[in-house]
């Protein structure tokens, strides 16, 4: 079979382009997506260590599936803030939601 | 007897030995043997397309007083063939401004999202593409494929009507999953089991559809809509909003949205067959397996006769009831549904009254258990029913008495003047 | 080395999914596009889960993620009408934050690739064992008193909750 560090190596990949995404875009939807792909690459992690760590114990398999419904719930928690926002500011950047700001 | 191999029954049932026999090495004719049941299995929903493009005009027809295609061919019944010729001729289009790569992508995933879809079917005891484990679990996501091509077909035609279309085609496809999805619990839950070969064995002593009638009804229902076919044909809506998500497509690529689309409601069916009317089971599989596609052929064209006499004596409903009948009438009555079952599943286990071991083949065995779970499932359909009638009468009076109402009024106006 | 099987070969084509969705998604400047490569890249995902004899995985994976995650994402960059309006793809810490996802990413792949690094220059990782639990054990573990049915009553009740959150927050209030 594939040697683990493989998984490993792509997750680890994907977990820092999901980073790049999250600290570098400007439009929120991006920064959304950067977030999805982060919890895939946990996911893949969390596999791949299942299956060639402890095959038989339901942890890695379990905690897979809880991100799945993490993911959902920020997905469609996320995205009703940014077009709430949008409704609001006429803007999907961050950056301008800044009344706040002193 | 190794001579017999190769004779007619056991080269259907298993090509590999016979090839092996032959004197080709073992992991060849293994290799031929499923590549032979993949392009049979890929290729059959096209050579059924053909068919079912005459059958479906041929019924419409016979259900609006016409007498449908009747040129080519005996009958008419080659009438696809010259069709499909002229649809290839035709000139392809790409609209300016259009997302070439995607556009053209679209169609490929319209048409391989239901081809996959074979990939679990079984037709017969022994031939099934792939007896995944979480074999219904597949046809929803596949199923859930379908979505993108929608998205992806509408937004790259850069055309209003496209982009329209497709939104609420989407917001179809999407409700309709919930039911969808829900009704096709219902059988898991009965047979323990996702795997598509393990719903048809499970269903050797009674049909689901007679176990769980409700479920059978709410998957018919949610099918015909993720499928497109009438009363919720809204995805092509000609006189509202001109054929929606693929109105910028032309002559190949437009057909293979067309075929992706005949082939996924009659997927559907087959679909239904399978989960519901026990797929292949009938007299004689045992001996001779190949008669299960005989057998699950025969109840396919029954369901799928059926969804045509539908399609074509049913109006279209608008986009605001076919949404409040989802997700006030159709979601709430599926969660109501599996809640009874499972109740009901837990009553026959404490009252002994499941089929054991061998028995759940046998008709007399389940007929205790299906009683229970058919009289749950009409007690289901009769309180829906009642309650819908008396919100309905309600509603009425409430609409007549604002009538008259009005009608007081008028005539006092009237009097006044 | 690595033999050439039909394993490996599904492996590389699935990382090369993941991988090229996940660069599609970081730069590309039309954000529809950059839902079909989030597509790509998570079905590449899917891929490995059913490599990793996964296969309940794979199959939710492509459900939630494709058909539902996705397709919201496209629903809210339609609505927001941010396709390809942007005047700057990445805002003005980008060099930063490129050094810190590449050190992100040597810093891993150190930890992933030392403890595996053999005396003779090859690499370990070869799984325990040929036994794995199947779907039904997942199930029977998550509403397992012993194991995980709390987590997954939280996990419902939280789904609910962010069901009804999204409604609040996205409705149109006249």
């Amino acid at each position: 079979m594939i040697p683990l560090w493989m998984y490993l190596l792509v997750a680890a990949a994907l977990f820092c382009m999901g980073a790049y995404a999250v600290l570098a875009r400007r439009n929120a939807v991006a920064i959304l997506m950067g977030v999805e792909l982060m919890l895939n690459a946990v996911n893949i992690n969390l596999v791949g260590f299942w299956r060639y760590q402890q095959p038989l114990n339901m942890a890695g398999q379990a905690f897979a599936a809880f991100v799945f419904v993490i993911a959902a719930a920020e997905a469609a928690v996320g995205l009703a803030i940014i077009i709430s926002v949008y409704r609001q500011r006429k803007s999907v950047i961050p950056d301008e939601a800044d009344t706040l700001k002193g | 007897m190794p001579e017999l191999e190769c004779a007619f029954p056991q080269v259907v049932n298993n090509l590999a030995p016979c090839l092996a026999q032959g004197g080709m090495n073992a992991d060849l004719a293994n290799f031929i043997s499923i590549l032979l049941g993949v392009v049979l299995i890929a290729a059959l929903p096209l050579a059924t397309l053909l068919i079912l493009l005459v059958v479906e005009r041929k019924v419409a027809a016979r259900v609006q007083d016409r007498i449908g295609p009747n040129r080519v061919g005996p009958y008419g019944l080659l009438q696809s063939i010259p069709d499909a010729l002229k649809m290839m001729t035709k000139e392809d289009i790409t609209p300016a401004g259009a997302d070439v790569f995607i556009y053209n992508l679209a169609p490929i995933i319209a048409f391989a999202s239901v081809v996959l879809l074979w990939a679990v079917i079984p037709f017969t005891p022994l031939h099934i593409g792939a007896d995944l484990s979480i074999g219904a679990l597949y046809l929803i996501a596949v199923a859930s494929i379908g979505t993108v091509k929608i998205m992806v077909a509408g937004w790259s035609s850069n055309n209003k009507y496209a982009l329209l279309g497709a939104f609420r085609t989407i917001a179809q496809l999407l409700s309709y999953e919930v039911p969808l999805v829900l009704a096709l619990l219902i059988p898991v839950m009965i047979a323990g089991t996702m795997s598509m070969q393990g719903l048809v064995e499970a269903q050797r002593g009674m049909w689901f559809f007679f176990m769980a009638p409700v479920a059978a009804i709410m998957f018919f229902i949610a099918n015909q809509a993720e499928t497109g076919r009438a009363p919720f044909d809204l995805l092509e809506a000609e006189s509202e909003i001109i054929a929606g998500y693929n109105i910028e497509y032309s002559g190949f690529k437009w057909g293979m949205f067309m075929a992706g689309e005949f082939m996924h409601a009659f997927t559907a069916s087959v679909i239904f067959a399978v989960i519901f009317l026990g797929g292949w089971i009938g007299p004689g599989t045992d001996q001779l397996p190949i008669l299960g596609f005989v057998y699950l052929g025969a109840k396919t064209v029954v369901v799928y006769i059926f969804g045509l006499v539908l399609r074509s004596t049913v109006p279209r409903v608008r986009i605001d009831q076919l949404m409040s009948f989802n997700w006030k009438f159709l979601v709430p009555l599926a969660i109501i549904n599996v809640l009874v079952t499972a109740l009901l599943l837990q009553v026959v286990n404490w009252l002994g009254i499941a089929p054991q071991g061998d028995a759940a083949s046998d008709l007399i065995a389940n007929l205790p258990q299906t009683v229970v779970l058919l009289l749950g499932n009409l007690g289901v359909m009769g309180t829906v029913s009642t309650l819908v009638r008396n919100m309905g009468r309600q509603q009425r009076l409430a609409d007549e008495a604002v009538e008259a109402d009005t009608e007081v009024e008028e005539l006092a106006h009237a009097a006044a003047h | 080395m690595l033999e050439l099987n039909v394993q490996t070969l599904a492996f590389f084509v699935f990382a090369l999914f993941v991988l090229g969705g996940g660069l599609g998604v970081i730069t590309t400047r039309n954000l529809v596009h950059g839902t079909l490569y989030l597509i790509l890249s998570l079905f590449g995902v899917a891929g490995f889960f059913v490599l990793l004899s996964a296969p309940f995985l794979a199959v939710v994976q492509v459900l939630v993620y494709i058909g539902a995650i996705a397709i919201l994402i496209v629903f809210a960059v339609m609505l927001t009408r941010s396709m390809t309006s942007l005047h700057e793809v990445v805002n003005r810490q980008w060099v930063l934050s490129t050094i810190v996802a590449v050190l992100l990413f040597v810093m891993l792949t150190v930890t992933i690739i030392l403890p595996v690094w053999g005396q003779d220059g090859s690499l370990a990782g070869q799984p325990v064992s040929e036994v794995v639990a199947t779907t039904t054990d997942l199930g029977k573990a998550l509403v397992d008193g012993n194991q995980y049915v709390l987590p997954f009553e939280v996990a419902s009740l939280l789904l609910t909750a962010a069901m009804i959150g999204a409604i609040v927050i996205a409705r149109d209030d006249e």
